[in-house]
Protein backbone atom coordinates (compact mmCIF):
# COMPACT_ATOMS: atom_id res chain seq x y z
CA UNK A 1 0.00 0.00 0.00
CA UNK A 2 1.24 3.22 -1.08
CA UNK A 3 0.81 6.54 0.96
CA UNK A 4 0.92 9.43 -0.84
CA UNK A 5 1.26 12.32 0.99
CA UNK A 6 0.18 14.72 -1.17
CA UNK A 7 1.44 18.80 0.03
CA UNK A 8 -0.32 20.50 -2.85
CA UNK A 9 -3.26 18.46 -3.07
CA UNK A 10 -3.09 18.49 -7.09
CA UNK A 11 -1.32 15.09 -7.06
CA UNK A 12 1.99 16.96 -6.60
CA UNK A 13 3.15 14.60 -3.97
CA UNK A 14 5.70 16.31 -1.17
CA UNK A 15 6.52 13.41 1.37
CA UNK A 16 5.62 9.65 -0.30
CA UNK A 17 5.70 6.85 2.30
CA UNK A 18 5.19 3.60 0.60
CA UNK A 19 5.56 0.97 3.84
CA UNK A 20 5.48 -2.04 1.49
CA UNK A 21 8.88 -1.32 -0.31
CA UNK A 22 9.84 0.66 2.61
CA UNK A 23 10.35 3.84 1.52
CA UNK A 24 10.61 6.89 2.12
CA UNK A 25 11.35 10.42 0.35
CA UNK A 26 11.40 13.83 0.90
CA UNK A 27 10.80 16.33 -2.24
CA UNK A 28 14.13 18.45 -2.32
CA UNK A 29 11.33 21.03 -3.64
CA UNK A 30 10.48 21.56 0.30
CA UNK A 31 13.63 23.19 1.36
CA UNK A 32 14.06 25.73 -1.24
CA UNK A 33 10.46 27.04 -2.35
CA UNK A 34 8.65 30.20 -1.66
CA UNK A 35 5.63 28.98 -2.11
CA UNK A 36 5.99 26.15 0.22
CA UNK A 37 7.35 28.48 2.87
CA UNK A 38 4.28 30.86 3.21
CA UNK A 39 2.07 27.43 3.54
CA UNK A 40 4.41 26.76 6.34
CA UNK A 41 3.64 29.85 7.59
CA UNK A 42 -0.47 29.26 7.72
CA UNK A 43 -0.32 25.41 8.57
CA UNK A 44 2.44 25.30 11.31
CA UNK A 45 3.00 28.59 12.90
CA UNK A 46 -0.32 29.68 12.93
CA UNK A 47 -1.36 26.56 14.48
CA UNK A 48 0.78 25.20 16.26
CA UNK A 49 1.82 25.96 19.74
CA UNK A 50 5.48 27.85 19.43
CA UNK A 51 7.82 28.48 21.89
CA UNK A 52 8.26 31.94 22.80
CA UNK A 53 10.69 32.28 25.96
CA UNK A 54 11.23 31.00 29.70
CA UNK A 55 9.81 31.82 33.00
CA UNK A 56 13.40 32.61 34.53
CA UNK A 57 13.66 35.01 31.98
CA UNK A 58 11.67 37.20 33.45
CA UNK A 59 12.19 37.41 37.04
CA UNK A 60 10.70 40.63 37.89
CA UNK A 61 7.47 43.09 37.19
CA UNK A 62 8.19 45.41 34.46
CA UNK A 63 10.78 42.54 33.18
CA UNK A 64 11.14 42.20 29.11
CA UNK A 65 12.48 40.34 26.53
CA UNK A 66 11.52 41.17 22.84
CA UNK A 67 12.24 38.23 19.61
CA UNK A 68 10.39 37.28 17.16
CA UNK A 69 8.23 33.98 17.51
CA UNK A 70 5.52 32.58 14.96
CA UNK A 71 6.88 35.32 12.28
CA UNK A 72 5.80 38.11 14.32
CA UNK A 73 7.53 40.74 16.46
CA UNK A 74 6.91 39.92 20.20
CA UNK A 75 7.32 41.52 23.42
CA UNK A 76 7.59 38.76 26.32
CA UNK A 77 7.61 40.29 29.78
CA UNK A 78 5.88 40.27 32.98
CA UNK A 79 3.54 43.14 33.85
CA UNK A 80 3.15 44.98 37.40
CA UNK A 81 1.11 42.19 38.85
CA UNK A 82 3.39 39.76 38.29
CA UNK A 83 1.64 38.38 35.40
CA UNK A 84 3.72 36.93 32.45
CA UNK A 85 2.42 38.34 28.90
CA UNK A 86 2.97 38.15 25.39
CA UNK A 87 1.91 41.31 23.57
CA UNK A 88 2.59 42.10 19.72
CA UNK A 89 5.39 44.49 19.40
CA UNK A 90 3.46 46.92 16.95
CA UNK A 91 1.70 50.15 17.95
CA UNK A 92 -2.22 50.07 17.51
CA UNK A 93 -1.88 53.46 15.65
CA UNK A 94 0.43 53.43 12.72
CA UNK A 95 2.36 49.72 13.36
CA UNK A 96 5.63 50.68 14.83
CA UNK A 97 7.70 48.91 17.49
CA UNK A 98 6.73 50.30 20.62
CA UNK A 99 9.98 48.03 22.35
CA UNK A 100 12.81 48.33 21.02
CA UNK A 101 15.53 47.19 23.44
CA UNK A 102 16.82 43.05 23.68
CA UNK A 103 15.61 43.05 27.01
CA UNK A 104 15.17 45.11 30.06
CA UNK A 105 12.83 46.55 32.80
CA UNK A 106 10.17 48.51 31.38
CA UNK A 107 7.64 51.14 33.15
CA UNK A 108 5.97 51.33 29.70
CA UNK A 109 6.50 50.76 26.20
CA UNK A 110 6.98 54.01 24.56
CA UNK A 111 6.70 54.23 20.42
CA UNK A 112 8.93 56.72 19.09
CA UNK A 113 6.62 57.78 16.20
CA UNK A 114 3.91 59.67 17.63
CA UNK A 115 4.56 59.35 21.31
CA UNK A 116 2.12 56.64 22.21
CA UNK A 117 2.57 55.12 25.56
CA UNK A 118 1.81 51.69 26.72
CA UNK A 119 1.90 50.05 30.42
CA UNK A 120 3.56 46.82 30.51
CA UNK A 121 0.27 44.38 30.43
CA UNK A 122 -0.39 46.00 26.91
CA UNK A 123 -3.02 49.08 27.85
CA UNK A 124 -2.70 52.22 25.99
CA UNK A 125 -1.57 54.70 28.75
CA UNK A 126 -0.88 57.81 27.29
CA UNK A 127 -1.88 59.48 23.37
CA UNK A 128 -0.50 62.95 22.55
CA UNK A 129 -2.97 65.42 21.68
CA UNK A 130 -5.78 62.91 22.37
CA UNK A 131 -8.46 65.61 21.95
CA UNK A 132 -8.17 65.74 18.17
CA UNK A 133 -9.60 61.84 17.71
CA UNK A 134 -13.31 61.45 17.53
CA UNK A 135 -15.64 60.29 19.95
CA UNK A 136 -15.76 56.66 18.22
CA UNK A 137 -11.89 56.80 19.31
CA UNK A 138 -11.73 54.24 22.33
CA UNK A 139 -8.54 53.88 23.94
CA UNK A 140 -9.40 51.58 26.07
CA UNK A 141 -9.74 48.97 23.15
CA UNK A 142 -6.48 50.59 22.02
CA UNK A 143 -4.01 48.14 23.81
CA UNK A 144 -1.20 46.34 22.50
CA UNK A 145 -2.59 43.29 20.99
CA UNK A 146 -1.98 40.24 22.89
CA UNK A 147 -1.30 36.82 21.41
CA UNK A 148 -4.40 34.75 21.58
CA UNK A 149 -2.87 32.13 23.21
CA UNK A 150 -0.09 31.76 25.86
CA UNK A 151 0.64 28.38 28.31
CA UNK A 152 3.26 27.22 30.04
CA UNK A 153 4.69 23.53 30.92
CA UNK A 154 6.94 23.73 33.93
CA UNK A 155 8.25 27.28 32.83
CA UNK A 156 9.04 26.43 29.03
CA UNK A 157 5.91 28.95 27.94
CA UNK A 158 4.86 28.88 24.56
CA UNK A 159 2.14 30.66 22.11
CA UNK A 160 -0.60 29.78 19.57
CA UNK A 161 -2.02 32.30 16.96
CA UNK A 162 -4.68 29.44 16.82
CA UNK A 163 -7.69 30.40 19.08
CA UNK A 164 -9.30 26.89 18.81
CA UNK A 165 -6.20 24.82 19.50
CA UNK A 166 -6.09 22.10 22.14
CA UNK A 167 -4.43 23.48 25.08
CA UNK A 168 -0.68 23.14 25.71
CA UNK A 169 -0.29 19.94 27.72
CA UNK A 170 -2.84 17.78 24.96
CA UNK A 171 -0.23 19.10 22.19
CA UNK A 172 2.64 18.51 23.99
CA UNK A 173 1.79 14.90 24.67
CA UNK A 174 4.51 12.34 24.87
CA UNK A 175 7.41 15.24 25.01
CA UNK A 176 6.20 16.43 28.61
CA UNK A 177 7.88 12.96 29.80
CA UNK A 178 11.41 14.24 28.13
CA UNK A 179 10.92 18.20 29.58
CA UNK A 180 10.20 16.15 32.88
CA UNK A 181 13.18 14.83 32.98
CA UNK A 182 15.16 17.60 31.92
CA UNK A 183 13.77 20.01 34.91
CA UNK A 184 14.21 17.10 37.41
CA UNK A 185 17.81 17.32 37.28
CA UNK A 186 16.73 20.71 39.88
CA UNK A 187 16.23 19.64 42.99
CA UNK A 188 13.33 22.61 43.11
CA UNK A 189 11.94 22.10 39.70
CA UNK A 190 13.44 24.98 38.59
CA UNK A 191 15.85 25.34 36.02
CA UNK A 192 16.93 28.59 34.12
CA UNK A 193 18.03 30.31 31.31
CA UNK A 194 22.14 31.12 31.96
CA UNK A 195 22.77 34.65 30.86
CA UNK A 196 24.62 34.55 27.42
CA UNK A 197 22.36 33.80 24.28
CA UNK A 198 23.76 32.42 20.95
CA UNK A 199 22.23 33.90 17.85
CA UNK A 200 23.08 33.14 14.82
CA UNK A 201 22.22 32.73 10.81
CA UNK A 202 22.61 29.13 9.06
CA UNK A 203 22.43 29.54 4.95
CA UNK A 204 19.64 27.10 5.03
CA UNK A 205 16.05 25.63 5.05
CA UNK A 206 14.81 25.83 9.02
CA UNK A 207 14.01 22.10 8.50
CA UNK A 208 17.21 20.40 7.92
CA UNK A 209 18.05 22.15 11.69
CA UNK A 210 15.15 19.93 13.09
CA UNK A 211 16.75 16.90 11.46
CA UNK A 212 20.45 17.57 12.33
CA UNK A 213 19.49 18.27 16.14
CA UNK A 214 17.98 14.32 16.06
CA UNK A 215 19.99 12.67 13.38
CA UNK A 216 23.12 10.48 15.46
CA UNK A 217 23.68 8.56 11.61
CA UNK A 218 25.68 12.00 11.48
CA UNK A 219 28.06 11.63 14.34
CA UNK A 220 30.49 10.04 12.99
CA UNK A 221 31.33 11.38 9.86
CA UNK A 222 30.45 15.35 10.80
CA UNK A 223 31.66 15.30 13.90
CA UNK A 224 35.36 13.17 13.98
CA UNK A 225 37.08 16.28 15.48
CA UNK A 226 34.68 16.55 18.62
CA UNK A 227 35.24 12.66 18.73
CA UNK A 228 39.02 12.95 18.60
CA UNK A 229 39.27 15.85 21.05
CA UNK A 230 37.06 13.46 23.78
CA UNK A 231 39.26 10.32 22.73
CA UNK A 232 42.73 13.16 23.86
CA UNK A 233 40.87 13.78 26.66
CA UNK A 234 40.81 9.90 27.66
CA UNK A 235 36.88 9.64 27.55
CA UNK A 236 36.19 5.90 26.71
CA UNK A 237 34.29 6.76 23.07
CA UNK A 238 33.70 3.31 22.41
CA UNK A 239 30.35 1.99 22.38
CA UNK A 240 28.95 0.49 25.59
CA UNK A 241 29.47 -3.33 26.05
CA UNK A 242 26.86 -5.19 23.57
CA UNK A 243 26.08 -2.60 21.05
CA UNK A 244 26.37 -3.19 17.07
CA UNK A 245 26.63 -0.74 14.41
CA UNK A 246 28.26 2.62 14.78
CA UNK A 247 28.97 4.58 18.26
CA UNK A 248 25.51 5.77 19.27
CA UNK A 249 24.22 2.22 19.20
CA UNK A 250 21.47 0.77 21.96
CA UNK A 251 19.97 4.48 21.37
CA UNK A 252 16.69 4.81 19.89
CA UNK A 253 14.46 7.20 18.13
CA UNK A 254 11.09 7.66 19.65
CA UNK A 255 7.67 8.96 18.35
CA UNK A 256 6.51 11.71 21.00
CA UNK A 257 2.68 12.26 19.54
CA UNK A 258 1.82 14.87 17.42
CA UNK A 259 4.72 15.56 15.38
CA UNK A 260 7.52 15.80 18.17
CA UNK A 261 10.38 13.08 18.85
CA UNK A 262 13.53 12.89 20.72
CA UNK A 263 16.70 10.22 20.62
CA UNK A 264 16.76 8.51 23.82
CA UNK A 265 20.73 7.09 23.87
CA UNK A 266 22.65 5.86 27.01
CA UNK A 267 25.21 8.67 28.01
CA UNK A 268 29.42 7.31 28.25
CA UNK A 269 30.32 11.11 27.51
CA UNK A 270 29.60 12.61 30.94
CA UNK A 271 26.75 14.64 32.43
CA UNK A 272 27.21 17.74 34.74
CA UNK A 273 24.12 15.92 36.13
CA UNK A 274 25.26 13.53 37.08
CA UNK A 275 27.91 11.49 35.17
CA UNK A 276 32.03 12.49 35.46
CA UNK A 277 34.26 11.74 32.98
CA UNK A 278 38.23 13.10 33.05
CA UNK A 279 37.51 16.36 31.16
CA UNK A 280 36.01 17.70 34.00
CA UNK A 281 38.97 17.04 36.20
CA UNK A 282 39.90 15.29 39.17
CA UNK A 283 38.58 17.95 41.75
CA UNK A 284 35.11 17.39 40.31
CA UNK A 285 34.64 13.76 41.37
CA UNK A 286 33.03 14.28 44.91
CA UNK A 287 30.82 17.31 43.39
CA UNK A 288 29.17 15.16 40.65
CA UNK A 289 29.17 12.25 43.18
CA UNK A 290 27.14 14.67 45.96
CA UNK A 291 24.94 15.63 42.55
CA UNK A 292 24.18 12.12 41.87
CA UNK A 293 23.17 11.26 45.62
CA UNK A 294 20.81 14.22 45.90
CA UNK A 295 19.00 12.70 42.75
CA UNK A 296 18.85 9.10 44.13
CA UNK A 297 17.53 10.41 47.27
CA UNK A 298 14.79 13.15 46.16
CA UNK A 299 13.79 10.52 42.50
CA UNK A 300 15.05 6.78 43.66
CA UNK A 301 17.64 4.94 42.30
CA UNK A 302 15.27 4.65 38.44
CA UNK A 303 14.65 7.23 37.87
CA UNK A 304 17.83 9.21 39.11
CA UNK A 305 19.54 6.85 36.19
CA UNK A 306 16.90 8.02 33.63
CA UNK A 307 17.56 11.32 34.35
CA UNK A 308 22.00 11.26 34.73
CA UNK A 309 22.63 8.37 32.72
CA UNK A 310 20.59 9.23 29.38
CA UNK A 311 21.17 12.11 26.77
CA UNK A 312 18.28 13.12 25.23
CA UNK A 313 17.93 15.30 21.91
CA UNK A 314 13.62 16.59 21.77
CA UNK A 315 11.96 18.45 19.12
CA UNK A 316 8.99 19.98 19.88
CA UNK A 317 6.91 20.39 16.59
CA UNK A 318 7.81 22.54 14.97
CA UNK A 319 11.07 24.97 15.78
CA UNK A 320 12.02 24.19 19.78
CA UNK A 321 15.16 21.68 20.27
CA UNK A 322 15.94 20.59 24.02
CA UNK A 323 19.57 19.56 23.46
CA UNK A 324 20.06 17.56 27.18
CA UNK A 325 23.53 16.18 27.05
CA UNK A 326 26.82 16.99 28.10
CA UNK A 327 25.12 20.36 28.97
CA UNK A 328 21.38 21.72 28.56
CA UNK A 329 20.98 23.48 25.26
CA UNK A 330 17.15 25.24 24.24
CA UNK A 331 17.40 26.06 20.68
CA UNK A 332 14.81 27.99 19.23
CA UNK A 333 14.91 29.38 14.64
CA UNK A 334 12.86 30.11 12.88
CA UNK A 335 13.09 30.49 9.12
CA UNK A 336 13.74 34.43 7.22
CA UNK A 337 13.78 32.74 3.81
CA UNK A 338 13.39 29.52 2.15
CA UNK A 339 17.19 29.18 2.22
CA UNK A 340 17.78 30.66 5.30
CA UNK A 341 17.08 30.45 9.19
CA UNK A 342 18.25 32.50 12.93
CA UNK A 343 19.29 30.44 15.31
CA UNK A 344 18.70 31.15 19.21
CA UNK A 345 21.15 29.25 21.63
CA UNK A 346 20.61 29.35 25.11
CA UNK A 347 21.87 27.15 28.34
CA UNK A 348 19.65 26.21 30.91
CA UNK A 349 21.34 25.05 34.61
CA UNK A 350 19.09 24.26 37.76
CA UNK A 351 18.96 27.50 39.79
CA UNK A 352 20.77 25.75 42.65
CA UNK A 353 23.55 25.33 40.59
CA UNK A 354 26.68 26.27 42.54
CA UNK A 355 29.70 28.61 40.87
CA UNK A 356 31.60 25.79 40.08
CA UNK A 357 28.95 23.27 39.34
CA UNK A 358 27.37 25.76 36.74
CA UNK A 359 31.28 26.78 35.25
CA UNK A 360 31.78 22.79 34.85
CA UNK A 361 28.40 22.97 32.52
CA UNK A 362 29.20 26.04 30.73
CA UNK A 363 32.65 24.71 29.84
CA UNK A 364 30.70 21.13 29.15
CA UNK A 365 28.31 23.36 27.23
CA UNK A 366 31.00 24.93 24.83
CA UNK A 367 33.21 22.45 23.81
CA UNK A 368 30.45 20.32 22.10
CA UNK A 369 27.46 23.03 21.21
CA UNK A 370 27.17 26.75 19.68
CA UNK A 371 29.11 28.81 17.09
CA UNK A 372 32.21 28.81 18.57
CA UNK A 373 31.63 24.55 19.93
CA UNK A 374 34.29 21.66 18.93
CA UNK A 375 30.95 20.36 16.62
CA UNK A 376 28.18 22.94 16.11
CA UNK A 377 30.42 24.93 13.18
CA UNK A 378 30.68 21.66 11.22
CA UNK A 379 26.84 20.78 11.53
CA UNK A 380 26.20 24.58 10.34
CA UNK A 381 28.63 23.70 7.14
CA UNK A 382 26.77 20.52 6.74
CA UNK A 383 23.58 21.97 6.43
CA UNK A 384 24.59 24.65 4.43
CA UNK A 385 26.40 21.94 1.82
CA UNK A 386 23.36 20.43 1.60
CA UNK A 387 21.17 23.58 0.63
CA UNK A 388 23.81 24.04 -1.81
CA UNK A 389 23.16 20.98 -3.35
CA UNK A 390 19.33 21.52 -3.24
CA UNK A 391 20.36 23.93 -5.89
CA UNK A 392 19.60 21.21 -8.54
CA UNK A 393 16.54 20.15 -6.58
CA UNK A 394 14.83 20.06 -10.38
CA UNK A 395 17.27 17.26 -11.18
CA UNK A 396 18.13 15.42 -7.80
CA UNK A 397 14.34 15.49 -7.01
CA UNK A 398 13.81 13.71 -4.05
CA UNK A 399 15.82 13.21 -0.46
CA UNK A 400 15.91 9.77 1.36
CA UNK A 401 14.88 8.83 4.29
CA UNK A 402 14.08 4.90 4.45
CA UNK A 403 16.82 4.01 6.94
CA UNK A 404 15.73 1.83 9.71
CA UNK A 405 12.32 1.06 7.82
CA UNK A 406 13.45 -2.73 7.86
CA UNK A 407 13.78 -2.95 11.64
CA UNK A 408 11.05 -4.70 13.41
CA UNK A 409 11.26 -3.50 16.62
CA UNK A 410 12.01 -0.09 18.04
CA UNK A 411 14.06 2.72 15.83
CA UNK A 412 17.39 3.40 16.65
CA UNK A 413 19.15 6.71 16.93
CA UNK A 414 21.04 6.26 14.38
CA UNK A 415 17.62 5.46 12.07
CA UNK A 416 15.19 7.45 10.38
CA UNK A 417 12.34 6.32 12.11
CA UNK A 418 12.09 9.56 14.12
CA UNK A 419 12.69 12.12 11.60
CA UNK A 420 9.86 10.53 9.61
CA UNK A 421 8.10 11.07 12.48
CA UNK A 422 8.70 14.83 11.56
CA UNK A 423 7.83 14.50 8.22
CA UNK A 424 4.49 12.79 8.14
CA UNK A 425 3.18 15.51 10.66
CA UNK A 426 4.94 18.20 8.87
CA UNK A 427 2.78 16.89 5.44
CA UNK A 428 -0.36 16.28 7.56
CA UNK A 429 -0.78 19.80 8.69
CA UNK A 430 0.79 21.09 5.17
CA UNK A 431 -2.49 18.61 3.49
CA UNK A 432 -4.62 19.93 6.06
CA UNK A 433 -4.22 23.69 5.21
CA UNK A 434 -4.12 22.88 1.56
CA UNK B 1 57.86 48.47 43.74
CA UNK B 2 56.07 48.98 40.02
CA UNK B 3 58.54 50.17 37.57
CA UNK B 4 57.19 52.74 35.19
CA UNK B 5 55.09 51.31 32.72
CA UNK B 6 57.51 52.75 29.76
CA UNK B 7 60.41 50.38 31.40
CA UNK B 8 58.02 47.65 31.30
CA UNK B 9 57.06 47.66 27.84
CA UNK B 10 57.13 49.88 24.65
CA UNK B 11 53.97 49.87 22.52
CA UNK B 12 56.20 49.56 19.21
CA UNK B 13 57.04 45.52 21.58
CA UNK B 14 53.81 45.37 21.92
CA UNK B 15 52.98 46.28 18.16
CA UNK B 16 55.43 43.86 16.81
CA UNK B 17 53.47 41.10 18.77
CA UNK B 18 50.36 41.83 17.28
CA UNK B 19 51.24 42.25 13.72
CA UNK B 20 53.69 39.13 14.06
CA UNK B 21 49.86 37.04 15.77
CA UNK B 22 48.18 38.44 12.89
CA UNK B 23 50.75 37.17 10.08
CA UNK B 24 50.40 33.85 11.69
CA UNK B 25 47.30 33.48 11.97
CA UNK B 26 46.07 34.21 8.57
CA UNK B 27 48.85 32.08 7.48
CA UNK B 28 47.25 29.10 9.61
CA UNK B 29 50.52 28.74 10.83
CA UNK B 30 48.52 27.57 13.83
CA UNK B 31 51.41 25.65 16.11
CA UNK B 32 53.47 28.94 15.80
CA UNK B 33 50.73 30.57 16.52
CA UNK B 34 49.93 28.23 19.93
CA UNK B 35 54.08 29.16 20.61
CA UNK B 36 53.00 32.09 21.46
CA UNK B 37 50.96 31.40 25.01
CA UNK B 38 52.42 31.07 28.08
CA UNK B 39 51.25 27.37 30.13
CA UNK B 40 47.81 28.51 31.71
CA UNK B 41 46.80 31.07 28.84
CA UNK B 42 43.16 31.38 28.17
CA UNK B 43 41.00 32.46 25.14
CA UNK B 44 37.65 34.48 25.14
CA UNK B 45 34.87 35.09 23.07
CA UNK B 46 32.61 36.75 24.94
CA UNK B 47 28.56 36.31 23.72
CA UNK B 48 27.41 39.48 21.49
CA UNK B 49 24.81 40.19 23.64
CA UNK B 50 26.89 40.00 26.66
CA UNK B 51 30.51 41.53 26.02
CA UNK B 52 31.49 42.45 29.70
CA UNK B 53 30.41 39.09 31.32
CA UNK B 54 32.54 36.50 33.42
CA UNK B 55 32.46 32.83 31.58
CA UNK B 56 31.67 31.17 34.77
CA UNK B 57 28.46 32.94 35.19
CA UNK B 58 27.75 33.19 31.61
CA UNK B 59 27.22 31.14 27.86
CA UNK B 60 30.47 32.29 25.97
CA UNK B 61 30.70 31.71 22.08
CA UNK B 62 34.01 30.52 23.20
CA UNK B 63 36.21 30.12 26.34
CA UNK B 64 38.74 27.95 26.01
CA UNK B 65 41.73 27.32 28.64
CA UNK B 66 45.15 26.52 27.27
CA UNK B 67 44.13 22.27 27.30
CA UNK B 68 40.97 23.25 25.25
CA UNK B 69 42.84 25.96 23.19
CA UNK B 70 45.77 23.20 22.41
CA UNK B 71 42.48 20.90 21.10
CA UNK B 72 41.28 23.54 18.84
CA UNK B 73 44.06 23.86 17.42
CA UNK B 74 44.27 19.95 16.40
CA UNK B 75 40.87 20.54 15.29
CA UNK B 76 41.49 23.44 12.98
CA UNK B 77 44.50 21.54 11.44
CA UNK B 78 42.32 18.68 10.88
CA UNK B 79 40.73 17.85 7.59
CA UNK B 80 37.32 16.69 9.15
CA UNK B 81 37.12 19.93 10.49
CA UNK B 82 34.78 21.01 7.89
CA UNK B 83 33.64 24.21 8.95
CA UNK B 84 37.00 25.23 8.25
CA UNK B 85 38.19 22.42 5.13
CA UNK B 86 39.21 24.47 3.03
CA UNK B 87 40.28 26.72 5.49
CA UNK B 88 38.88 30.20 4.94
CA UNK B 89 41.59 33.15 3.82
CA UNK B 90 41.32 35.57 6.41
CA UNK B 91 43.11 38.96 6.79
CA UNK B 92 42.93 40.80 9.69
CA UNK B 93 43.95 44.92 10.51
CA UNK B 94 45.09 45.57 14.13
CA UNK B 95 45.16 49.10 14.73
CA UNK B 96 44.51 51.54 17.90
CA UNK B 97 47.27 49.25 20.00
CA UNK B 98 47.03 50.84 23.16
CA UNK B 99 49.15 49.51 26.27
CA UNK B 100 46.94 50.47 29.38
CA UNK B 101 48.65 49.21 32.24
CA UNK B 102 50.91 46.39 34.33
CA UNK B 103 51.56 45.12 38.21
CA UNK B 104 54.90 44.35 38.04
CA UNK B 105 53.87 41.25 36.23
CA UNK B 106 50.94 41.25 33.83
CA UNK B 107 50.82 44.00 31.42
CA UNK B 108 47.49 45.26 30.00
CA UNK B 109 47.11 45.86 26.63
CA UNK B 110 44.25 46.36 23.83
CA UNK B 111 43.78 46.94 20.20
CA UNK B 112 41.13 47.57 17.50
CA UNK B 113 40.44 44.17 14.51
CA UNK B 114 39.11 44.23 11.21
CA UNK B 115 38.99 40.41 10.61
CA UNK B 116 37.64 39.87 6.74
CA UNK B 117 37.22 36.10 5.74
CA UNK B 118 36.69 35.01 2.41
CA UNK B 119 34.88 31.45 1.23
CA UNK B 120 34.97 30.00 -2.06
CA UNK B 121 31.52 31.13 -3.90
CA UNK B 122 32.17 34.96 -2.93
CA UNK B 123 31.02 34.72 0.81
CA UNK B 124 32.58 37.40 2.73
CA UNK B 125 32.01 38.29 6.30
CA UNK B 126 34.04 41.04 8.73
CA UNK B 127 34.28 40.64 12.18
CA UNK B 128 34.94 43.63 13.63
CA UNK B 129 35.89 44.50 17.76
CA UNK B 130 38.59 45.02 20.19
CA UNK B 131 40.82 42.93 21.35
CA UNK B 132 42.03 42.76 25.52
CA UNK B 133 45.43 41.13 26.00
CA UNK B 134 47.18 40.19 29.27
CA UNK B 135 50.95 39.89 28.48
CA UNK B 136 53.79 38.51 30.34
CA UNK B 137 57.42 37.83 30.24
CA UNK B 138 58.48 34.45 29.74
CA UNK B 139 62.38 33.91 29.73
CA UNK B 140 62.03 38.10 28.40
CA UNK B 141 59.93 36.95 26.03
CA UNK B 142 56.85 38.82 26.10
CA UNK B 143 53.57 36.16 26.08
CA UNK B 144 49.52 36.27 25.84
CA UNK B 145 48.50 34.94 29.14
CA UNK B 146 44.99 36.19 28.37
CA UNK B 147 43.21 36.95 24.52
CA UNK B 148 39.83 38.01 25.09
CA UNK B 149 37.96 38.98 21.37
CA UNK B 150 35.40 41.15 21.77
CA UNK B 151 33.01 41.21 18.61
CA UNK B 152 30.85 44.75 18.14
CA UNK B 153 28.14 43.05 16.08
CA UNK B 154 25.22 43.03 18.43
CA UNK B 155 24.24 39.49 17.35
CA UNK B 156 26.60 37.05 15.50
CA UNK B 157 23.85 36.74 12.84
CA UNK B 158 25.36 36.49 9.44
CA UNK B 159 28.85 36.15 10.69
CA UNK B 160 27.38 32.12 11.35
CA UNK B 161 29.79 30.64 13.30
CA UNK B 162 33.11 30.82 14.76
CA UNK B 163 34.96 28.54 13.59
CA UNK B 164 38.40 30.14 13.26
CA UNK B 165 41.09 31.79 15.66
CA UNK B 166 39.29 34.91 15.86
Amino acid sequence: MQHRHNGHGNGHALVVENRQEMSFQVRREVFVSRDVLEREQRALFDKCWVYVGHASELKSPGDFRTRWAAGRPIIFCRDREGQIRCLINSCRHRGSTVCREREGNARNFYCMYHGWTYNVDGSLRNVPGEEAYPPSFDKSKMGLVAVPRLESYRDFWFLNFDREAADLETYLAGAKDYIDLVVDQSPSGRMEIISGVQEYDIKANWKLLVENSVDDYHLVATHATWLNYMRNSGVNIAPPKGSGLLLATKGSGKDLGNGHLTTDNPNYRGRPVARWISVYGEEAKADIDAIRAELVERLGEARAARVADTNRNLVVFPNLVINDGSSVTVRNFYPIAPDLMHVTAWALGPVEETEAQRARRLHAFLTFYGPGGFATPDDVAALENVQQGFAAWRDVEWNDLSRGMARNDEQLDTDEGHLRVFWRRWNHLMEQAA
Amino acid sequence: MNTPLADAVSRAEIEDLFYHEAELLDGWKLDDWLALMTDDANYYVPPNDKPDADHRFTLFTIADDIVRLRERIIRLKDPNCHAEYPPSRTRRLITNVRVSGHDGETIDASANFSIHRYRRGGAHQEFVGRYRYKLRRVSGKLKIAERRAILDAEELGALGSVSFIL
